[in-house]
């Protein structure tokens, strides 16, 4: 029976330590997420641009090349919003800061919230993409059958790798179901000053149903 | 463990195995259906996981005739776009996790304890429950095409955000039948290395394992460093579908990519899991069929140990056109062929043993000697698809789906069938009716390479994978592969003929019922008794 209560033992022991292996590995499915997110972020993998605004680097622009960039704007399901660009494609020399419009138009009549997400391709491209102003830092609130027209301010720095000559700079919309956060109350503040204390009464309003009503006959 | 002995005569049989089943300190078993509810016995629960796995095989094949008959000819015909889009992803999901997997385990229950000399599975309660949890995943999964909206239709790969934002509304049911398979899976594959670590046979060290136990033993620590793994992105579905977060939707900050990361992270290793028992199985035919021992025993286990650590290193080479940068390209396209090296170690010493043996060609061999050519085939289209840039050209085509079936099919099926053929005499007593198990096998091998290989072409000339219809040039080939299915579809039944009759009867079996048979299983009687090697036996040294 030695051999028998030997096995028994080892059983227990090879059990526990699969087990433990197993939670881990589950463990680590989670894990990988933020992991994934941190690693695209140090490397721009995946084309997601930093979504704060950086400032100018005052550098020699160098005129020896022109990049292309293009625009491309898509909407999705569960917003009615339009959004265009004032020029689908534009060129830039690397360290020349270049301005372009974009117009957002909600297509419906009541209000609604919105943000306009970036993804770079190629991808290698991305941490060389410098945004000064950018919509797509904050949430965007329209109003029903409103036209806002917003500017993108970027840069491309001069070490962009000299095998990229084009780069696509890709906004798609997603709707944002609005609730009161500090985040977004700091949004508004950096609102153009023409629509902030009008936003703001807006979200205080809002934030109470009481008011509701109210709120719309107050604007 | 027990220390080493010096050399002993080899085992006598009447000793070790008892001819009456219920022997001394086994309560009879309960009668009807209580008999198999309950079981506890390693040999009954693999006789269950088989059958099991041989309705499903049939289940998961008549979708695929479905998806052949619609593919016949150009043109929609018979079912809804709709429905063949659950017909394909029914078909993948069936036939990995409800057929094959089973299958091996099957197997596993039913030879790993003879094999090693262990009288039961180490958690034979454990077992059960492993086993019964797959019919009720599996009835779940199925009765998802009968709810409103149908069943899943994203492919058995199910990406986000086609399983997600655009699923039918059956699709949490899909998610909990898969989490019941998953934790079957992991139980079966926690019980499996229990018993091999801790019930061998006094004196047999690891590397004096058959080399089934030994790719079980791998495949078992894969099944439980990746099954979480899958648990873990069907939770993030199912929360990004019930519960408003967005790990995979862009529009709350996640990321579709991200989840062909996490399920491919599983889904390599899952194809190792799908393919190693059955170089196991192949490894113990070849060498019993040509009366020599096996060449390069050591090499096939560290062989079968690279693969399996390579298998977790290479998953990104299913995601060449995501929009990878270049050094992933690179790295994960050189880290695939490197598993050539390793398999192609397999094969050398098959083709190795073979040599100057006296090889004999009954059923299990033939099948044997199938999967070695068929598998190098589709080891090959393997390693074209590995080329980053040429996969750009063959992604999600027929190429993609000729390479899986041909390492699949005549790969894991053919190896499960040659092991089916070959310790049918130990299950049964009876050898099974050779002439029918070649009529079988010949059928069979006709039938798959008349579906599979036109789908090579089909594919290079550039026709899509999950279509129900198709531009007109590739009429031909998919009218070749659509006969060739219904072919190995209806040669099949003759495999369900043939086990039949030799549960029924047959030409009497031995103990030792191959010629070359070496391991300890055929050191028990035929068939084996319900109860063996209730004293371990002694374990006597042999080749390798």
């Amino acid at each position: 029976m030695d051999d028998q209560e030997q096995a028994s033992v080892g059983v227990r022991r090879t059990v526990i330590r699969t087990v433990a292996v197993l939670v881990g590995m589950f463990g680590f499915a989670f894990a990988l997420v933020p992991l994934y997110d941190v690693f695209c972020q140090i490397t721009g993998i995946n084309g997601k641009v930093d979504a704060t605004a950086q400032s100018i680097v005052h550098e020699e622009v160098d005129e020896s090349r022109y990049i292309n960039v293009q625009f491309i704007t898509r909407g999705s399901p569960g917003l009615p919003w339009q959004m265009s660009v004032e020029m689908r494609q534009m060129s830039v020399h690397p360290g020349q800061m270049a301005e372009v419009d974009f117009t957002f138009t909600n297509n419906s009549p009541s209000e609604s919230w919105g943000r306009a997400v970036p993804s770079v391709s190629p991808s290698t491209a991305t941490t060389h993409l410098r945004k000064i102003s950018c919509f797509c830092f904050q949430e965007q609130h329209l109003q029903g059958d409103e036209r806002l027209t917003i500017p993108l301010v970027f840069q491309l720095s001069r070490d962009l790798p000299t095998d990229i000559n084009t780069i696509t700079l890709v906004y798609t919309l997603y709707p944002v179901e609005h609730t009161i956060q500090s985040a977004s109350l700091d949004n508004m503040l950096n609102h153009s000053s023409k629509n902030s204390t009008k936003s703001d009464l807006q979200i205080y309003l809002k934030n109470d149903p009481k008011n509701n009503k109210a709120a719309g006959e107050a604007i | 463990m027990a220390p080493k002995l010096p050399p002993q005569p080899p085992l006598q049989h009447s000793t070790t195995a008892v001819a009456d089943g219920q022997s001394h300190g086994h309560a009879a078993p309960p009668k009807g259906i209580f008999r198999w509810l309950l079981t506890t016995n390693h040999k009954e629960i693999g006789t269950l996981y088989l059958i099991f796995s041989l309705t499903m095989f049939f289940i998961g094949g008549i979708f695929a005739l479905v998806v052949r008959a619609e593919l016949f000819q150009p043109g929609l015909q018979l079912v809804e776009p709709e429905f063949f889009n659950q017909m394909t992803t029914m078909h993948g999901l069936i036939m990995v996790f409800a057929a094959v997997m089973p299958a091996f385990t099957g197997l596993a229950n039913w030879m790993i304890p003879l094999q090693i000399g262990a009288p039961d599975m180490a958690l034979p309660r454990l077992n059960n429950f492993s086993f019964w949890l797959l019919p009720v995943s599996f009835t779940l999964l199925l009765s998802t095409l009968l709810m409103p909206g149908g069943g899943p239709n994203f492919g058995w790969t199910f990406y986000a955000p086609l399983s997600t934002n655009f699923a039918p509304p059956s699709t949490t049911f899909f998610i909990l039948a898969l989490h019941i398979a998953g934790i079957s899976s992991i139980l079966g594959a926690i019980n499996i290395i229990a018993t091999i670590l801790n019930m061998r046979a006094p004196g047999m060290r690891l590397m004096d394992m058959p080399l089934f136990v030994w790719t079980w033993l791998i495949t078992a620590f894969l099944l439980i460093a990746v099954m979480p793994v899958l648990a873990g992105v069907i939770t993030m579905m199912l929360m990004d579908i019930n519960f408003g977060t967005s790990f995979f939707d862009a529009a709350g900050g996640g990321d579709p990519v991200l989840f062909q990361h996490l399920f491919w992270f599983f889904g390599h290793p899952e194809v190792y899991i799908m393919i190693l028992p059955a170089f196991g199985i192949v490894s113990a035919i070849i060498p019993t069929f040509a009366r020599k021992p096996l060449f390069g025993y050591a090499s096939m286990v560290y062989a079968t140990a690279a693969i399996a650590l390579l298998s977790f290193l290479v998953w990104a080479h299913h995601m060449f056109i995501v929009g990878l940068p270049l050094v992933a390209e690179l790295f994960f396209m050189y880290s695939t062929m490197l598993i050539a090296v390793p398999t192609g170690v397999k094969v050398f010493n098959w083709v190795t043993t073979l040599f100057r043996g006296s090889i004999s060609f009954e059923s299990p061999m033939l099948f044997a000697l199938a999967f070695v050519v068929l598998f190098t085939i589709g080891g090959f289209s393997g390693l074209m698809l590995a080329i980053a840039p040429a996969d750009f050209q063959y992604h999600d085509t027929y190429f993609v789906v000729a390479h899986f079936h041909y390492v699949l099919v005549p790969g894991a099926i053919f190896a499960i069938m040659a092991g089916v053929y070959y310790w049918l005499p130990k299950w049964t007593g009876h050898y099974p009716n050779e002439k029918l198990a070649q009529w079988h096998f010949w059928f069979s091998i006709i039938g798959v390479n008349l579906t599979f290989f036109p789908m090579h072409f089909a594919g290079l000339a550039g026709m899509p994978r999950r279509i129900p219809d198709y531009a007109l040039q590739f009429a031909d080939f998919n009218l070749l592969s659509s006969i060739g299915a219904f072919f190995f579809g209806a040669s099949q039944l003759l495999f369900v003929l043939g086990v039949i009759l030799c549960v029924r009867g047959g030409k009497k079996a031995p103990a030792k019922a191959w010629e070359g048979a070496e391991d300890l299983e055929w050191t028990v009687p035929s068939p084996a008794p319900l109860h063996t090697f209730e004293e371990p036996p002694v374990f006597h040294r042999t080749s390798h």
